[in-house]
């Protein structure tokens, strides 16, 4: 009696059990907290999150039949991007918009992109705004995400160190220059001129990017190992050699460690995108009033002065239930003049479309003005002209990879030659 | 099942007659019956198994054949194979294998020193020790790991650097290369696993008779001599099992290279696993098919080398 009490206590358990895991997959998909229609949002950024959620609210006072309940969430980068490609491979789960990151790009192009082609709003402006920002995530014609900057390469230099060494900015034209003003600051302040990343790829792919070079060609082929690409890494590992330029402390420009030895003026200059300014801003708070933005040295007289370099494109999925208002609100948010001035004002990103940049709005004062001075678009205007499109396919996430992982490290800290490394690992990735 | 209905006049009271209510008899002879019970009570795990583990596998078996890409899958025979000679999984393999025998080499000797020492009823504090020993076991790898970051970090004031300027030596690039990048790994497992192990041990110790080391020193056993004679022989199916589960361990170790490299990129892929590499190709990649591939070669390694190893210790020898 005993016995068959317990058995029956425990059967009844399990069934308890089983029914709990049937009911937690079984989720309610369309509770609702807000009026209007819900969209899901993810991405690995908050500050995007912050910019999006500011966007809905401004999309629904021009819009009140049309509202939008936008739910967005961030994720850790590498989760981000994981959850991501596995809901749109398995078919089930994505949000209605996600931010795909360019160097992560690739993997979602590959097969059939799980992807809304967003041809229907970029094609009629695709003559305002900086075309490659659209054109690196798109496959066949289609583009499939919008970008939020140009990411335009520029130099950050430290005015003060330069005073010190003697060395006017300005007169600084090619690289050749730029090595040789780094000898005089070596010279006088015993300071580095640059810190290169041996774990990114932010300081190696303008410099290549600068000279029509690229790790791909415009048909996806591999030219990781061209004579450019090779003749580049060399200059780069003789300025380390030479002590002008040293490896950035924690390998990369977006580490504590590289923040507090920046910040303490460790060295003249680097090189980074755009958007670098607000680790600026944020990171290395005791440099205010003393970077300047300058282009890039060019290659040669005349040569181009910057690269479009990173970047975040935001997709709409095919799972989405609204793909048609995810789209508009996106072009919104992305696209518009309104948009891209927030991208400004709240990211402190070069926004995509150009008419933007001699606007009263980006001339006002905020962090980054108050920073850098107030003529930051004053570079990127000049520069607009020079700036090549990278070439992204399926193969860029290997070959970011390969660059940040090894070829870097050992041409700029071992010391390897850089010919011989970059045909090995370009013979492994082909 | 035609078993006859039970029309016995014993019934026990209180039981309603089972000719009314058939279903119910039925029910209940189902769940009593000593054939069917076994199975109805090991169903749920059954059920489990079969959802989160034999799916899994299977899927992964039939995946790690395909090329699987968004949208499309399509049969590529043994081509993720094929593609798994190359030297970046060669390094993989190899750091795992590395890590997994240092691993082996501390973990196993030292908490077994250590487990003996304790039990020993002459060490003072020995409760406080057990404790302490065993906290960084129940701390996360990932604040673990990003600890472990911060002492072996670059710059002057990490740590370590630390400690090597008070001995008057340069600071070091830890987690630049490879031997001390290895070296922090290493002190991470140490740290984390010596007390897990040592309570294995000591666990092991209390099932150890007394009268054996009675009678030893009796014969005139010095103190080494009954720890080798009789402590290790008789630890010896707790050692087997440290062996396992550490092998197993150090061949899936994943967390602890991602945090301390602050994501699985570390420089020249000194700190790359066979499950980073994993990870890296299905979903960095986003390569689900090869990755697939890599899974099941870690499955097929793993499983060699602990049969092996059990063989060696003679698991699978008849008790007599």
């Amino acid at each position: 009696m005993l016995l068959r009490r317990k058995s029956m206590a425990l059967m009844l358990m399990a069934v308890v059990l089983m029914a709990g895991l049937l009911q937690g997959c079984s989720f309610k998909a369309d509770e609702q907290d807000g009026p209007g229609t819900e969209l899901v949002l993810w991405t690995f950024n908050e500050l995007h999150e912050k910019f999006f959620l500011q966007m809905a609210d401004q999309w629904n006072q021009l819009h009140p039949d049309e509202q939008i309940n936008l739910k967005a969430n961030t994720f850790p980068y590498d989760n981000h991007h994981s959850k991501l490609s596995i809901a749109l491979q398995s078919g089930v789960g994505a949000p209605d918009i996600a931010d795909i990151e360019v160097n992560k790009i690739g993997n979602f192009l590959k097969g059939i992109p799980q992807l809304v082609p967003l041809n229907p709003v970029i094609d009629p402006e695709i003559n305002n705004i900086v075309p490659s920002r659209v054109q690196i995530y798109g496959k066949d014609g289609k583009y499939y995400g919008i970008d939020f900057h140009v990411g335009a390469e520029v130099m950050y230099y430290n005015k003060e160190i330069l005073d010190q060494a003697g060395v006017n900015p300005d007169s600084i034209v090619t690289w050749a220059d730029y090595a040789a003003a780094g000898k005089q600051v070596l010279a006088k302040t015993g300071k580095p001129m640059a810190t290169v990343e041996t774990n990114d790829l932010w300081n190696y792919w303008p410099m290549i990017s600068q000279q029509n070079s690229d790790f791909l060609d415009n048909k996806g082929e591999l030219t990781l190992d061209n004579e450019t690409n090779i003749k580049t890494l060399k200059f780069l590992q003789q300025m380390v050699k030479d002590k002008i330029a040293i490896p950035a402390p924690g390998g990369g420009h977006h580490m504590e460690e590289y923040y507090g030895f920046m910040n303490k003026g460790g060295a003249a200059s680097v090189w980074m995108p755009m958007w670098y300014m607000g680790r600026f801003t944020d990171y290395m708070p005791d440099l205010k009033g003393k970077i300047i933005i300058r282009p890039l040295p060019a290659w040669e007289k005349g040569g181009f002065r910057s690269a479009g370099m990173g970047g975040t494109g935001t997709v709409v999925t095919n799972q989405s239930k609204h793909p048609d208002l995810a789209m508009r609100f996106l072009a919104f948010a992305k696209l518009s003049k309104q948009g891209n001035v927030e991208i400004w004002k709240q990211l402190g990103f070069d926004p995509i479309r150009s008419e933007v940049w001699t606007m009263p709005e980006v001339k006002a004062k905020n962090k980054f003005t108050d920073y850098f001075g107030p003529n930051i678009f004053d570079t990127l205007i000049e520069v607009k002209d020079e700036i090549n499109a990278v070439h992204i396919g399926p193969k860029t996430p290997d070959i970011a990879s390969a660059v940040r992982n090894k070829i870097l490290y050992r041409t700029l800290l071992n010391g390897e030659d850089p010919a011989t490394v970059l045909h090995e690992l370009a013979d492994e990735l082909r | 099942m035609a078993t006859p209905v039970h029309t016995n006049a014993n019934v026990p009271t209180g039981q309603p007659p089972q000719t009314q209510r058939p279903t119910r008899s039925q029910w209940s002879r189902f769940i009593h019956s000593s054939r069917t019970a076994p199975y109805v009570f090991v169903l749920p795990f059954l059920l489990s198994f079969a959802l989160f583990f034999a799916y899994p596998v299977i899927s992964t078996v039939i995946m790690s054949f395909q090329e699987v890409l968004p949208g499309i899958t399509t049969y590529v025979g043994l081509e993720n194979y094929r593609d798994l000679m190359n030297p970046t999984f060669g390094k993989a393999i190899l750091n795992s294998v590395l890590y997994t025998l240092l691993t082996l080499v501390v973990l196993i000797p030292l908490p077994l020193v250590l487990a003996v020492l304790l039990n020993s009823p002459k060490m003072p504090g020995r409760g406080l020790f057990r404790s302490v020993m065993f906290i960084p076991a129940l701390t996360s790898v990932v604040v673990a790991g990003t600890i472990f970051r911060l002492m072996f970090g670059e710059l002057d004031g990490s740590l370590m650097n630390s400690l090597l300027g008070v001995f008057g030596v340069e600071p070091h690039k830890w987690l630049m290369n490879a031997n001390t990048g290895f070296l922090a790994l290493i002190v991470l497992a140490l740290w984390r696993w010596l007390g897990v192990n040592m309570l294995y041990y000591m666990s092991g110790l209390q099932n150890i008779p007394p009268e054996l080391y009675e009678a030893a020193q009796i014969d005139g056993a010095s103190r080494f001599a009954s720890f080798w004679r009789i402590t290790i022989p008789m630890l010896k199916p707790v050692t087997i099992y440290v062996f396992t589960i550490s092998i197993y361990a150090g061949l899936s170790m994943f967390t602890e290279s991602y945090m301390l490299w602050n994501g699985n990129n570390s420089p020249n892929d000194i700190g790359l696993t066979i499950v980073g590499y994993l990870y890296r190709q299905g979903l960095e990649q986003n390569s689900m098919g090869f990755g697939a591939a890599v899974g099941i070669v870690l499955l097929v390694f793993t499983l060699v080398l602990n049969l092996i190893q059990l063989k060696f210790f003679g698991m699978f020898r008849k008790e007599d």
